[in-house]
């Protein structure tokens, strides 16, 4: 009945104003086979914060990416803003009124950069001139209490701190709507409690801003103005959360959600109620620490934590984020040594090399860890078989998990594809599936919706009271909390107070725990990084800065390229060793392969057959032993001993010398020497062919002198050969100048795609969705540190080729910079366009190896000249801009060639660089699809 | 050590990598295409080399000279005049022009031993030396045909017959063919072992599989064994089916033998690339470190240039990689014929060289797992 109520989605009269913010229109979404969202109609109200409710995996996710612009439409209409979003030319002007900050900690940080660098990426994205922005993240970081962790890098921070700056980069363009993806998940209560008064304080001032919210939190959702409640990709009701009491006639939002589940979900659900520990419970220790420490260098993660837990106990583990507890778990599941301490189990000392442990021991990690690549039943059988569970019990076992978790309808689906919450069911099914002993879950239901935490919970009782089982978890739910026997409060690696929790609420005189862990907090905290009332800074600009709203719907803005360009870079300062294998890395590979490469084939082995064995046949051999490419080897006894030594790639030629050679020379009847040529090698068999046949002729010259005296002068001539350019026919002279375009091609290829293929896999390519900022300024701003950085290496290339490798420079310097420049755009464009179909570093690892690194030693003219190459490789050769710039730094290098000479093959480097870039910007998407 | 263990996590590396579509897309990328071309492209012997011809003499014996280069291994020789000699050759466009002196003939038949100036572009270093013989045997033939009709018998009756052996033709494709298959080989299993151990660690995994009961050689192993498998498996199906069924390229050996070696070698580079994932903390700077590797080997394993004009220090260096020996064994066995009696000093030194690597994997692998 309340189901019916979603076809009117309308906002009731008890919403604040009349505007609607956003609208959707039967709007549609599917990955694959699983339906995210099914004919959503919803009117969104402008100006008051709205909550999206449900359980994971409901559609909210998806319904914020699409009401951001950050995902394509698939299906129906969405309107934000008064415009439709799916309108390209809309959307340019809404995402300067938009801010998104999507689900996950920090996911729209880049670890490596600091707080202020962060912030100040956001506010170059969205055009700010540099004062402005000093100014706005002064006021942001001041008023979020964040100033004194300005320069601390973004990956060093706390769960509740990264949000708190995730929210500055969100605030930075003062947005008309804030569209926050579970904000609070995973951050402990007193940030969580900091956050949320942020929000309201800056709502305060900004009154216009309307704030949609997906929560997990229903105690969070009943603060706000107006609720969502999905559920299965619909929506089942709307209203403000007094109305949804009302209309279900409960008295919190916790059971009014369960209310309005279909009835068939509805059923099963109960309040979770933990039987006491019955007095005569097991009393042998299970799980010990004493006085564990354990340092990161001078960081000292946990601060000599002492605790005990009998047999059958569920041991709840409370703190803020980074506050130790994730390491402690570590320690116990012997993932880490602790510095100084003892942790043990069934009272023996954890060792990490003790393997038969571990069986008696399941551990669900924090972040979720299981394979995305293998199916949910594939990572269910892979840790059953690990486990060394008898194969017989391992499809019973399986399916008792399956009904456990509920995982039936998931089975073959793909971890990523499943929402959260589900996934973290997997992971705990993952964790018992060998009927552990102990259980050590690191915040197992962080993101998890009421009804499936209390079902996770009821499971956990029935492990403890049953089964015996020892639960150590860290949670950051209170209600979970209160159901544990016995919990500690950490802080700064250090435990706070342990007691029941009754026993912490009333030794703090507070009325609930969430209170009294505040309280505890507080106290060890002190006043550092309390937010700064909001009356102290004014959250306007100054009035001498104009606020450049302009800049930011401009086409093209040199402000937003920078952004990336600079952000580039700092990553690339901040990550010294990646820089230097660029840099030094080329040198190096330059000295290598230039010595290494020669064409010069000398120290060749042969051997004679000598049927004859005469003072002329030992002349003949004489006269190949005595030229300086070859080397004699003992002679070949036999045809099997030719046969043999060819075969093994000893020989490279063999000379088989006929029986009564001497005697038939003499006489002058016609006689053959036999030579033998190992062609496994063409280009050194062609140069044995070559020398022999000259040692051959001047022998036959010698001993044509010998015998007919002048007369064999007669008819002389000679060939004079002038190597030019090269006149020493070095291989260092046309090795090391073709060589630098090769280095000039890898490196800053293999670093672009990465730059661009990282943030894909680690989440924050979503900043460019949602931003103003273009696929021309992205794909700009990227590339310029990359063709910096290669410029840099060229010129180091360019110095150690003359001065080092002592290869005259003979051309001008100029031109061939500036060819340099042309290619190195190119070379780091090819990198942008291989990083826009894939999606997985490695897979862009080996691309960029494939597509690189064959067409340029193959077929741009290092070894083989273009010219000389046939089919597919000809064509490759000719079009691969590689190529050309060889010619380009033969030509300059060697053969003293300028600007004019070298015109033609500026050509095809001229036409790539807009070819690539114009493929680029094609291929590049602007939204996930 | 248990094999089950081993057993479930190579099959778990196997059915990851059957979710990278477009990773199994550029693995037949490298064993068909990428080969196919590159044996196609590759010239036989010397190929259409680019030649020009100063004629200043006019006389038979010139004009004999000059319709003595004719295609495949030369093209049509352009006719030019002494001006246009150096600009062609600045352009790139002959990397070989001939001068013939005017009253070439008449000095020639007078005992004036006149010269014949040969230019060659010297940065082109490979077509000039193989090229420049050819020349300089062509121009002496034809002289001495010409002059066989004007003088007695001054040559003495000695033929030298050469042969190629096991590639007649000198058909450099075959040896294109055969290193890009060990360029591929060396490539993939570096990558697949080296970037999937990375994966796993940035996603967090390998954590996991830590807190089971499995040791970290167990996990080696498994990564060993299963991305050798694929690797194996893919340049078995490229050498069958690509290089001997489409390209026809003449296999003397025993196909069987190549296995076993590249066999060996994959042990050696999968060992490498988890090496490698150690030693780098994230994937760029794994994928700078490939590029480091991958290039020298490729360049000097002789599997490009002969080993034999390398310095001395280079080849004793290279001998600690495992593709030299992989080269040479790829060569003695598929276009020598060589038997196990001939490549068994390869297959120990790649077993050796593969087990130092492993050995000093597993150390590095265990520590980056603390």
């Amino acid at each position: 009945m309340i189901a019916e109520a979603a076809g009117a989605a309308t906002p009731s009269g008890a919403k604040p104003g009349g505007e609607l913010v956003a609208r959707l229109k039967n709007v549609g979404l599917s990955y694959g086979a699983v339906r995210a969202l099914d004919g959503i109609d919803l009117d969104i109200p402008a100006g008051c914060m709205v909550g999206l409710i449900g359980p994971d995996g409901v559609g909210k996710s998806s319904l914020l990416s699409l009401v951001a612009g950050a995902r394509v439409i698939q299906e129906g209409r969405v309107e934000v803003l008064g415009g439709d979003i799916a309108d390209r030319r809309h959307r340019r002007e809404a995402y300067s009124s938009i801010a998104y900050m999507p689900q996950g900690l920090g996911r729209n940080l880049y670890p490596t950069l600091s707080v202020f660098e962060n912030i100040d990426f956001f506010g170059r994205l969205f055009g700010h001139s540099k004062e402005e922005r000093k100014h706005r993240i002064d006021t942001l970081l001041a008023r979020t209490g964040m100033s004194p962790f300005a320069p601390r890098p973004a990956g060093k921070l706390s769960g509740g701190m990264k949000q708190k700056t995730s929210l500055c980069c969100s605030l930075i363009h003062d947005p008309d709507l804030l569209i926050l993806d579970e904000p609070t998940t995973g951050v402990d209560p007193l940030s969580r409690r900091q956050f949320w008064e942020l929000i309201d304080d800056i709502r305060g001032e900004r009154e216009g801003m309307s704030v949609i919210v997906a929560t997990a939190y229903m105690e969070e959702a009943e603060r706000f103005d107006w609720l969502v409640a999905m559920d299965d990709g619909k929506v089942l009701a709307t209203g403000t959360p007094a109305e949804l009491l009302a209309k279900t006639g409960t008295d919190n939002l916790d059971a009014a959600f369960v209310a309005l589940l279909p009835e068939e979900k509805r059923s099963g659900h109960r309040q979770v109620v933990i039987p006491p520990r019955p007095d005569d419970a097991a009393s042998d220790i299970a799980i010990g620490a004493q006085n564990v420490t354990v340092r990161f260098g001078n960081f000292t993660a946990v601060d000599k934590v002492s605790f005990e837990i009998p047999r059958g106990e569920i041991f709840g583990f409370l703190g803020s984020n980074g506050c130790g507890k994730t390491t402690t778990m570590k320690v116990l599941t012997g993932l880490l040594p602790a510095s100084e301490g003892t942790a043990m189990l069934f009272g023996r000392e954890v060792d990490t090399r003790d393997v038969e442990i571990r069986r008696r021991v399941g551990y669900m990690s924090q972040a979720f860890s299981l394979y995305s690549e293998l199916t949910v039943r594939q990572n269910l059988e892979l840790h059953a078989r690990l486990f060394a569970m008898a194969p017989e019990t391992i499809p019973g076992r399986i399916g008792e998990m399956v009904r456990r978790f509920d995982l039936a309808a998931v089975m073959e689906s793909l971890p990523e594809a499943l929402p959260l919450g589900i996934r973290q069911r997997l992971s705990l099914a993952v964790a018992m599936i060998h009927s552990p002993e102990i259980l050590i879950l690191d915040e197992p239901t962080s993101g998890v919706d009421p009804v499936a935490r209390d079902a996770f919970w009821e499971i956990l009782a029935e492990l403890s009271r049953k089964d015996g089982v020892t639960i150590f978890v860290s949670t950051h739910f209170m209600n979970e909390a209160a159901l544990c026997d016995r919990i500690s409060l950490m802080h700064a690696g250090k435990v706070l107070v342990s007691d029941t929790p009754n026993g912490i609420i009333e030794r703090k005189g507070a009325e609930t725990l969430e209170e009294a862990f505040v309280a505890y907090l507080e106290e060890a905290i002190g006043d550092t990084g309390k937010p700064q009332p909001a009356a102290d800074v004014p959250m306007e600009p100054e009035p001498e800065i104009v606020p450049e709203k302009t800049s930011d719907r401009a086409f093209f803005s040199f402000r937003r390229m920078f952004a990336y360009t600079q952000r580039e870079a700092l990553e690339l300062r901040r990550d010294p060793i990646r820089a230097s294998l660029a840099i030094i890395g080329s040198v190096l590979l330059m000295f290598v392969v230039s010595f290494g490469i020669s064409m010069d084939v000398e120290d060749l082995s042969f051997a004679v057959l000598d049927h004859d064995d005469t003072t002329i046949s030992r002349d003949y051999a004489l006269q190949l032993a005595g030229s300086r490419y070859f080397i004699e080897k003992e002679p070949i006894r036999d045809y099997d001993d030719l046969d043999r030594r060819m075969a093994s790639g000893k020989l490279s030629l063999a000379i088989e010398i006929p029986p009564g050679f001497g005697r038939d020379l003499s006489r002058g009847t016609n006689v053959q020497i036999g030579a033998w040529v190992d062609g496994a090698m063409p280009m050194r068999a062609e140069t044995v062919r070559g020398y022999v046949q000259g040692v051959h002729q001047t022998w036959l010259m010698q001993k044509a002198r010998e015998i007919y005296g002048d007369a064999a002068t007669v008819g002389k001539f000679r060939l004079e050969v002038r190597y030019r350019y090269n006149p020493d026919v070095q291989s260092l002279v046309a090795i090391v100048p073709a060589i630098i375009p090769i280095l000039l091609l890898m490196i800053p290829a293999m670093l672009a795609v990465l730059s661009v293929v990282r943030e894909k896999e680690l989440g924050s390519i979503v900043n460019f969705y949602v931003t103003p900022v273009t696929r021309t300024e992205f794909l700009l701003g990227k590339q310029l540190p990359y063709v910096a950085l290669a410029m840099l290496n060229f010129v180091m290339l360019s110095f150690f080729a003359v001065y080092i490798f002592g290869v005259p420079f003979t051309g001008s310097f100029v031109a061939y910079t500036a060819a340099a420049i042309l290619y190195v755009i190119f070379t780091t464009g090819m990198g942008l366009v291989i990083s826009t179909f894939i999606e997985s570093q490695i897979a862009a690892i080996f691309a960029t190896a494939l597509l690189t690194l064959i067409p340029a030693v193959q077929y741009s003219g290092l070894i083989d000249p273009v010219s000389s190459l046939r089919g597919f490789g000809a064509v490759i050769g000719n079009i691969y801009p590689t190529t050309y710039f060889v010619t380009i730094s033969r030509g300059a290098f060697s053969k003293a060639l300028e600007f004019g000479d070298l015109a033609p093959q500026f050509v095809p480097l001229l036409i790539a660089v807009p070819v690539l870039f114009g493929l680029g910007i094609l291929l590049l998407k602007k939204q996930a699809s | 050590m248990r094999v089950a263990n081993i057993y479930n996590l190579g099959v778990k590396e196997l059915r990851g990598l059957g979710r990278d579509k477009m990773l199994l897309a550029l693995i037949v990328y490298a064993f068909t295409v990428a080969i196919y071309t590159a044996v196609t492209a590759m010239p036989e012997t010397l190929n259409r080399a680019a030649i020009a011809i100063v004629d200043e003499d006019q006389s038979p014996v010139s004009s004999r000279i000059t319709t003595a280069f004719y295609p495949p291994y030369f093209v049509v020789p352009k006719l030019i005049d002494q001006s246009e000699m150096d600009t062609r050759m600045d352009a790139g466009l002959d990397t070989f022009a001939l001068d013939i002196p005017p009253n070439f003939q008449r000095d020639l038949l007078a005992g004036h031993s006149p010269a014949i100036q040969l230019n060659i572009d010297a940065t082109r270093v490979s077509q000039a030396f193989t090229g420049g013989t050819y020349v300089q045997s062509i121009v002496s033939s034809e002289v001495n045909e010409f002059l066989a009709r004007h003088r007695g018998a001054t040559e003495l009756p000695v033929d030298l017959a050469m042969r190629m052996r096991f590639n007649p033709q000198l058909n450099k494709g075959w040896f294109g063919a055969l290193s890009n298959v060990v360029f591929s080989i060396t490539m993939l299993s570096i990558v697949l072992t080296g970037a999937a151990l990375i994966r796993e660690r940035e996603h967090g995994t390998i954590e996991h599989l830590l807190v089971m009961p499995v040791t970290p050689a167990e996990i080696m192993i498994s990564k060993v064994l299963s991305m050798g498998l694929v690797v194996l498996a893919a340049s078995a199906a490229s050498i069958v089916f690509v290089v001997q069924g489409l390209l026809h390229v003449p296999i003397q050996g025993s196909v069987a033998l190549f296995l076993f070696g590249a066999a060996v070698h994959l042990f050696a580079t999968t060992s490498m690339g988890i090496f490698l994932a150690t030693m780098a903390g994230s994937m760029p700077q794994f994928g700078l470190l490939l590029m480091l590797i991958l290039l020298p080997l490729q360049v000097l394993s002789g599997g490009l240039t002969p080993r034999e004009s390398m310095p001395q220090i280079v080849q004793d260096i290279m001998l600690a990689a495992p593709n030299t020996h992989f080269v040479i064994l790829a060569q003695g066995v598929l276009f020598r014929g060589a038997g196990i009696d001939v490549v068994w000093p390869q297959i120990l030194a790649l077993f050796a060289i593969g087990s130092v690597l492993f050995v000093l994997s597993l150390r590095r692998f265990r520590d980056y797992l603390r």
